[in-house]
């Protein structure tokens, strides 16, 4: 019925690519969801030093692997009354003489009151800034409170995961986009020229797809000098992942260049005098940067799942730098399982941005071509 | 039981589709009846509901559309197998889509048959297993019995060497066997009534020919009832004994095919067949224009043009074949001319059109261009770099009007294209041409900052004829422009053609499968076959004494609008030579 169009005024008519793409995007609520989830993540990376309550290297010899802590909102008094006070019950830290095993007790009459918007240790946002409101603070600077717990070193995990999302998301951000980058280049060139110039770079795209993949990780990341500075190291492990991971998409992007380059429409462009650079940029390009991003967010997942398991391993990034992949690396053993669960918070964080990426990576790719469903 | 019982009566069919602004009603109460061995024409243009008509009686529409409310009578004591005294009418709009009882209908009493073949049938199964397999869902018989019963239908539909030919698979079968076999599978349980959707629009006239000629001598053996679906009058005035037309979901007019044809009521139907009518001659316009000016100098002399395709055997170690798919080809075009070039699908007439604007490089041959200044330089030799200058003279109309706009410019990006990148206009001035070019070619300049998808297929083919017209060219190849039209546009899309070619000073080249659109459009045409053109000459002369064999089965197999004319005409079928 799509034939019927009419020559009044209607919305949809002026509507460009990306508004009938978010319309068709809209219609996907878990891919919604995955947006906004995706979108407070990276919020989060972005501004970390604004939100957690801690610097993620504080430790404290007296909160050794401190169990989580609720956050309590309305505060009874003695007297009866109450008002509003979000804080966390205290807990005690007591050792058994014989085992030396520490327990922690939760003590009523010790609370931590929190403040929303709090004053927080001054600290640096960006390394420039220098900020000392936190989202979440203790009412008295110095006094402490764990509501995700703490590690074997008392160090808060809330702002250790926190601090974690900021490396983490942006790896795959960073390592796609550098493979995006060979994937365009190689792919178009591929998919525009054909013939011999095809031939060749799909055969180092095979040649490269039937390299083991975990075997070239080890080796490269292990080849990484042990002694250099943990910002070389971010940068090395993410070139190292979109070195391994790019074969995929300069797949997709050849693909659809060779089904653009019979379109009408693009022949039309080059009988309309367009050069072959125009013609790519202008008119084909743009028909597939939704799908380009599609793509794109369905392998920043895999980038973040691969960081992870290197740093897991031991061998991609390294402490002191903070990866969800290098606080899990503390959760190795049976003994966290048994006595702090909590240090597997990372992994949770993990699975939520892989989902919400896939989530959000599906709605996209399903929205991608406003134009294919016009025939429905 | 008298002749007066029909096999189906749709009595108020109301269809609905659920849309995001609210339901569109695609069928509005349309009423009819099939009588048994007769043939009903539900006409319309695109987007009319005819299509949604027919797949209503079977429950096969698409969702979101639903029957919302009518009857749709299935007489089975009218069928031929089920042919007895006691009435078993059955209310089909009343059954569940999804029951076994509809199951059992389709296919068993009402059978239908598709436009797209290929698409209707399997590509990993035989045509006899599909056959054998449609047989056995409704009856009771051995895979043997399946079989033979399958070679018979082949035999019946004329599928030569049928017991070899039920191995095949469907990509082996040529367009119109398919559609053979479609009808073979169609049969397969002697069904009452025959619903054809567009059944012969995807195929070539003379394939067309033979196909409708098909079907009506298996209406007169089988007595069926068809309900045939169309948009070609000529096809109507071929088949029909009665004819419905259909408008924007409602019947506006229903009679028999004489009475429709001589004195049509409704307007709609008047303007339908005016257009079709219009098309069986020259433009008058055309003649005029002509007379006062004669076509001038040639303008491009295409000699001995080949182009060879070269197919991939799909093996390292074995040579592809080669295609000549455009195989000595000699042309010329005076300035001011209309040429036609006809010819079936795969004769090689769009390769031709291409390879005159080098959009593919050419194998063989001249192509001289006589430029503004009298100069005159072979297409065929120069690089790439140095057609720009040529290529603004000689610009393309496209066939699919949705294809060839870029769905992500808007109309001012997509006309103004050409100018900016030749560094004619930009900025203001280039907005103005924009809106000059719109009014040329009958467009509001409101038209500008919207995207194509928010026009009609008319309306987009204004626009690619807008933006061919852009660089003031004096050549435009117009390949296959009218065919995705409607009739009604068809003629105006010509008209415009017309006037810009006075207004602008251009010749065409235009390429069709459809004789009609030549005839008014053209002053010479060439028929073109299997990559060689095998007749060429005045327009009316090829047309009224064709003198090449393929010519004449060609001319031979156009439907004429005419019901009186109905098999007055011998249909002949051209046989290459070996």
């Amino acid at each position: 019925m799509s034939s019927i169009a009419s020559t009044t005024g209607n919305a949809a008519d002026q509507a460009s690519q990306w508004t009938l793409m978010w319309w068709a995007f809209r219609r996907h609520r878990l891919a919604v969801l995955g947006l906004m989830i995706v979108g407070l993540l990276y919020f989060i990376a972005a501004f970390v030093e604004l939100l957690a309550p801690y610097d993620p290297d504080l430790s404290n010899a007296r909160a050794v692997n401190h169990p989580p802590q609720a956050l309590h909102f309305i505060k009874k008094e003695k007297d009866g009354g109450w008002s509003f006070q979000p804080y966390v019950i205290g807990m005690t830290q007591k050792r058994d003489p014989i085992t030396l095993a520490t327990t922690f007790t939760p003590d009523p009459t010790k609370t931590v009151d929190v403040q929303f918007f709090g004053k927080g240790e001054p600290t640096k946002l960006w390394g420039i800034f220098p900020v000392e409101r936190r989202l979440i603070a203790p009412k008295v600077l110095g006094e402490r409170f764990y509501l995700i717990g703490a590690d074997r070193l008392g160090r808060d995990m809330l702002s250790r995961v926190l601090y974690g999302t900021r490396i983490s998301m942006s790896i795959g951000l960073l390592g796609v986009l550098m493979s995006l980058v060979l994937d365009i280049f190689l792919g178009g060139l591929s998919g525009s020229y054909g013939g011999w110039i095809d031939a060749t770079v799909q055969r180092i795209v095979e040649f490269k797809l039937a390299m083991p993949t975990i075997p070239i990780w080890l080796g490269l990341s292990a080849a990484l000098p042990q002694d250099w500075p943990p910002t070389w190291r971010y940068f090395a492990i993410t070139i190292i992942l979109s070195l391994i991971g790019w074969t995929e998409l300069a797949r997709v992007v050849r693909g659809r260049f060779l089904a653009l380059r019979t379109e009408d429409f693009v022949i039309a462009a080059r009988l309309d005098g367009c050069s072959q650079m125009r013609v790519i940029f202008r008119h084909m390009l743009p028909s597939m940067v939704s799908h380009i991003i599609a793509s794109v967010s369905l392998a920043i997942p895999m980038m973040i799942i691969a960081e992870t398991s290197l740093s897991f391993l031991g061998l991609g990034l390294l402490p002191p730098t903070i990866s969800w992949g290098v606080l899990l690396k503390e959760a190795q053993n049976v003994r966290t399982i048994a006595e702090a669960p909590w240090l597997f918070s990372p992994g949770v964080a993990v699975c939520l941005a892989v989902l919400a990426l896939n989530f959000l990576g599906d709605g996209l790719r399903d929205a991608a071509d406003p134009y294919a469903q016009e025939g429905r | 039981m008298t002749a007066e019982t029909p096999v189906i009566e749709v009595k108020n069919l109301v269809t609905e589709f659920a849309t995001r602004r609210g339901p569109f009603r695609a069928v509005d109460n349309v009423s009819f009846k099939l009588m048994p061995g007769k043939t009903l024409c539900l006409v319309g243009e695109s987007g009319s509901g005819k299509s949604v008509t027919a797949r209503s009686i079977l429950q096969i529409v698409d969702p979101p559309g639903r029957i919302m409310s009518g009857q749709i009578l299935l007489n089975r004591h009218m069928t031929r197998r089920g042919r007895s005294e006691t009435a078993d009418t059955l209310d089909l709009a009343a059954l569940n889509p999804r029951s076994s009882a509809i199951r059992a209908i389709r296919g068993r009493d009402i059978a239908m048959i598709f436009q797209e073949p290929m698409s209707s049938l399997s590509p990993v199964h035989t045509i006899g297993n599909q056959i054998g397999e449609a047989i056995r869902l409704h009856e009771n018989v051995s895979k043997a019995e399946a079989r033979a019963r399958t070679i018979e239908l082949l035999r019946k539909v004329e599928i030569p060497n049928a017991d070899k030919t039920i191995d095949r698979y469907p990509f082996e079968y040529s367009g119109g066997m398919r559609q053979r076999a479609m009808i073979a599978m169609a049969l397969a349980c002697n069904p009452g009534v025959l619903i054809a959707d567009e059944p012969t629009t995807a195929l070539d006239v003379t394939t067309q020919a033979e196909i409708l000629s098909l079907i009506k001598k298996l209406q007169d053996d089988e007595g069926m009832a068809v309900l045939f679906i169309t948009h070609d009058m000529g096809v109507v005035a071929e088949i029909a004994d009665e004819v419905a037309v259909m408008r924007f979901g409602k019947l506006v007019e229903h009679g028999d095919t004489i009475s429709i044809f001589e004195n049509p009521q409704h307007d709609y139907t008047k303007m339908l067949l005016g257009s079709v009518k219009q098309l069986d001659r020259p433009a008058p316009r055309r003649l005029a224009r002509r007379a006062e000016h004669p076509p001038g100098n040639t303008l491009l002399d295409v000699e001995g043009l080949k182009k060879t395709f070269f197919i991939d055997s799909g093996s390292f170690f074995r040579k592809g074949d080669e295609l000549h798919a455009v195989n000595n080809v000699t042309l010329t075009l005076r300035s001011g001319e209309n040429l036609g070039i006809v010819g079936e699908s795969g004769s090689g007439k769009s390769t031709l059109g291409r390879c005159i604007m080098r959009v593919y490089d050419i194998s063989g041959g001249a192509i001289r261009y006589t430029d503004r200044d009298g100069m005159t330089s072979d297409l065929a030799t120069l690089p790439d770099r140095s057609l720009m200058a040529a290529r603004r003279d000689l610009r393309m109309v496209f066939q699919d009007p949705f294809a060839s706009l870029n769905p992500r410019m808007t109309v001012a990006q997509l006309i103004g294209e050409p100018l900016l990148v030749n560094g004619v206009l930009s900025g203001k001035a280039l907005n103005d041409r924009v809106a000059e070019l719109l009014g040329l070619v009958g467009l509001p300049a409101t038209a500008m900052e919207r995207y194509p998808h928010a026009f009609s297929g008319g309306q987009r083919q204004r626009i690619g004829i807008a933006r061919a017209i852009a660089l003031e060219p004096r050549i435009i190849i117009a390949d296959e422009a009218t065919s995705a039209l409607d009739v009604s546009l068809r003629s105006q899309v010509l008209d415009l053609l017309l006037e810009l070619q006075e207004r602008l000073d251009l010749s065409f080249i235009f390429i069709s499968h459809d004789i009609a659109v030549i005839r008014y459009f053209c002053d010479r045409v060439a028929v073109m076959y299997k990559g060689r053109i095998v007749e060429e000459g005045p327009t009316e002369e090829v047309c009224s004494r064709p003198v090449h064999p393929y010519t004449q089965s060609l001319l031979s197999a156009v439907p004429h609008p005419d019901p009186r004319m109905r098999g007055t005409r011998v249909r002949t079928r051209y046989r290459e030579q070996a």
